[in-house]
């Protein structure tokens, strides 16, 4: 049993800066810290209008709690060390820049596209090979959608190229 | 009760919801937590009642849908069907896969239906307690369902806490409703209204599933084959009557715990089966026991969640948060008034959600053959196209694509969450609380003249204040129980 736990929490074997447990400790200070900065330009109140507490004195409140919980499970960790995670494989790392891909098409050139090149890049990197249902995932299905939501939601999608054939 | 369920239209969003809320189960990753919020922008399109039938038929269906594939591929198709595996797929592995899951409708159906009628009971009751609550009362109770967040799954205390804070972070997010100052906008006009819950729901619980599966690609399962689902016989009722009625108070009263659900219900009842068993050593080996304890809890847990929601705006699990996210954005406040003021949309939700019990019963019975082929649907298929209901689903709500890109951001933050063992539960359960109790406590801050302890005057604040403490207490003993029994082991 003390073999299997070992094992699992190899990540102990590691410097400390390369352990999961310092990185997730180290991003949430880091961001929480930020934060806190930030809200010490929140505008205030006078006096005379402030009834309780400044708007900032919640959230500040709130970012020392996650600063102080994080430290605690920090600590924690010295006594029990997270057990190490799987690397990511490859098709995480595609869907990753499939969105980022999704975000910088759909700002350009046109949201409905963006929705169908993600639809074809992510079904294609997870294994799809099938042409016939790349184009369901690409065509078909987006367009039922855009279908649907235009016509019985009465939604009216960004302009772009191809969304512009349909409006103009 | 069912009187406004008589129309075509309610009739046919309960049977959608139904079947909708059936293949959500089915399928792992999703569930109705992540079906509701994928359909929620949907909702809007609907008057306030239709839509909140859909959203608790979709609850009550998919919670149950969950055995489906916890029986048949030993993988939950909702964490609430985790315990459910445990003796359904070894009995299905023993050829006896139709008792079991004809074992798992049964109580589901008897766990639902007790559930509801603790809901018709108990939410009027509860509701016209609060009207003893003011500003001080409401902020203690508000802190109360945070920090039963701490017991939420088998994550650690602490991590749910910080998500449950950062959720309540996110809530600040926009104009000070009190002074209307801006709080972290960063010039960015969109963000001054605040971060809507839909692109928080949506990314937290759909898109990090999507990219959950993307690391899941070669997972394989074993499919045990089903020819039909059979009612249990005389004997197997005789075995497990008391199981079923134990467990369904046992859910019931889990689920009416604010932030506690169907997950935490179903392993209670699961153990409680076991403890209370003639036959304890079956348990793990295809147990029909096993199955009522864990199926009868997981479902009565969602009437009991229902009452905390309704009653006091609290919601008592995932997919009740959602629910409650449903009756905010179409204008309904949950509350004591809403007994008084609205009690035919009440006792509509009450008549849907026993008939969707009904129902999922008869789809279950006659339908799990087919809905357990849904599973045959490629992930490389099925997540581009939820990918895309996601994205239209949370445009449309205010056709901001800014929504959208919140979306994708709560998507990768949740896939980093949940990968490091923080439950995206607590950030939902805060994002909702989170001006209830800013509010609460700002104005209860004026009528105190700033004397904070001028709460510990009121009695009600503080029993939740006990409650609470109590609450942050209970799971560190737990989890150092827990961890003494492993040592010794």
């Amino acid at each position: 049993m003390n073999n299997v736990r070992d094992k699992k929490r190899a990540n102990k074997s590691l410097p400390f800066f390369f352990r999961t447990e310092f990185k997730v400790f180290f991003t949430i200070i880091l961001v929480s810290t930020i934060l806190l900065i930030s809200t010490f330009s929140f505008d205030t109140v006078p006096p005379i209008l402030n009834r309780g507490i400044q708007p900032a004195t919640f959230p500040k409140g709130l970012l020392v709690l996650m600063i102080v919980l994080t430290s605690i499970i920090y600590y924690l960790s010295f006594r029990r060390p997270w057990k190490k995670e799987k690397n990511l494989p490859k098709p995480f790392f595609l869907t990753i820049i499939s969105f980022v891909l999704f975000i910088v098409i759909s700002k350009t050139l046109d949201f409905f596209l963006a929705i169908s090149v993600l639809s074809i890049f992510v079904s294609y990197n997870w294994g799809e090979r099938r042409v016939f249902y790349l184009l369901l995932v690409s065509i078909i299905f987006p367009l039922v959608v855009f279908i649907f939501f235009e016509m019985v939601l009465g939604l009216r999608f960004p302009p772009g190229i191809i969304t512009n054939l349909y409006y103009y | 009760m069912m009187a406004p369920l008589f129309s075509s239209k309610l009739l046919l969003v309960l049977l959608f919801g139904t079947l909708f809320g059936l293949v959500l189960g089915v399928l792992p990753g999703l569930g109705p937590t992540t079906g509701g919020a994928l359909i929620l922008p949907f909702t809007m399109t609907l008057d306030p009642l239709s839509a909140i039938i859909l959203l608790t038929s979709i609850y009550c269906a998919g919670t149950y849908g969950g055995a489906i594939t916890a029986v048949l591929i030993n993988t939950p198709g909702t964490p609430a069907a985790a315990a459910t595996c445990l003796d359904g797929y070894p009995l299905a592995q023993k050829g006896e896969a139709g008792r079991a899951l004809g074992m798992a409708t049964v109580s589901s159906t008897v766990g639902g239906i007790f559930s509801v009628i603790v809901l018709v009971f108990f939410a009027p009751i509860l509701a016209n307690l609060a009207y003893e609550f003011g500003q001080p009362e409401y902020f203690a109770l508000a802190i109360f369902g945070l920090t039963m967040l701490a017991s939420i799954g088998d994550g650690s205390p602490i991590k749910n806490l910080i998500a449950g804070a950062f959720g309540i972070l996110i809530s600040t997010v926009g104009k000070d409703f009190m002074t209307s100052i801006d709080r972290f906008t960063y010039g960015i006009n969109e963000l001054s209204v605040g971060i809507g819950f839909i692109p928080v729901v949506v990314g937290l619980f759909a898109i990090s599933e999507m990219l959950t599966q993307s690391t899941l690609l070669d997972q394989v399962f074993k499919r045990v084959a089903l020819k039909a689902v059979k009612l249990p016989t005389k004997d197997d009722y005789k075995k497990t009557w008391k199981t079923i009625l134990r467990s369904s108070g046992i859910g019931s009263f889990i689920g009416v715990l604010p932030a506690e659900g169907g997950t935490v219900a179903s392993l209670i009842g699961y153990s409680e089966a076991k403890r209370f068993s003639k036959n304890p050593e079956e348990f793990g080996k295809g147990s029909v026991e096993g199955i009522a304890g864990a199926e009868a809890a997981n479902n009565a847990a969602t009437g009991g969640a229902m009452v905390p929601t309704l009653a006091l705006g609290i919601p008592g699990s995932a997919t009740t948060a959602v629910i409650l996210t449903g009756l905010i954005i179409h204008g309904v406040r949950p509350g004591p008034d809403l007994f008084k003021e609205q009690p035919e949309f009440l006792y509509g939700i009450f008549g849907a959600m026993l008939v969707a019990n009904v129902l999922f019963f008869i789809f279950g019975f006659f339908g799990a053959k087919l809905f357990a082929r849904i599973t045959l649907v490629p992930n490389k298929i099925l997540w581009p196209m939820i990918f895309a209901v996601s994205v239209c689903g949370t445009y449309s709500l205010s056709q901001s694509i800014i929504d959208v890109w919140i979306m994708l951001f709560f998507g990768v933050l949740g896939f980093f969450m949940r990968r490091y063992g923080f439950s995206v539960v607590p950030v939902i359960i805060g994002l909702i609380l989170g001006e209830l109790v800013e509010g609460t406590l700002r104005q209860s801050i004026v009528i105190f003249d700033g004397n904070w302890l001028m709460f510990l005057t009121r009695p009600i604040a503080l029993t939740f204040f006990i409650l609470s403490l109590i609450a942050l207490v209970f799971p560190l003993i737990r989890s150092k129980k827990i961890k003494k029994k492993y040592d010794q082991v």
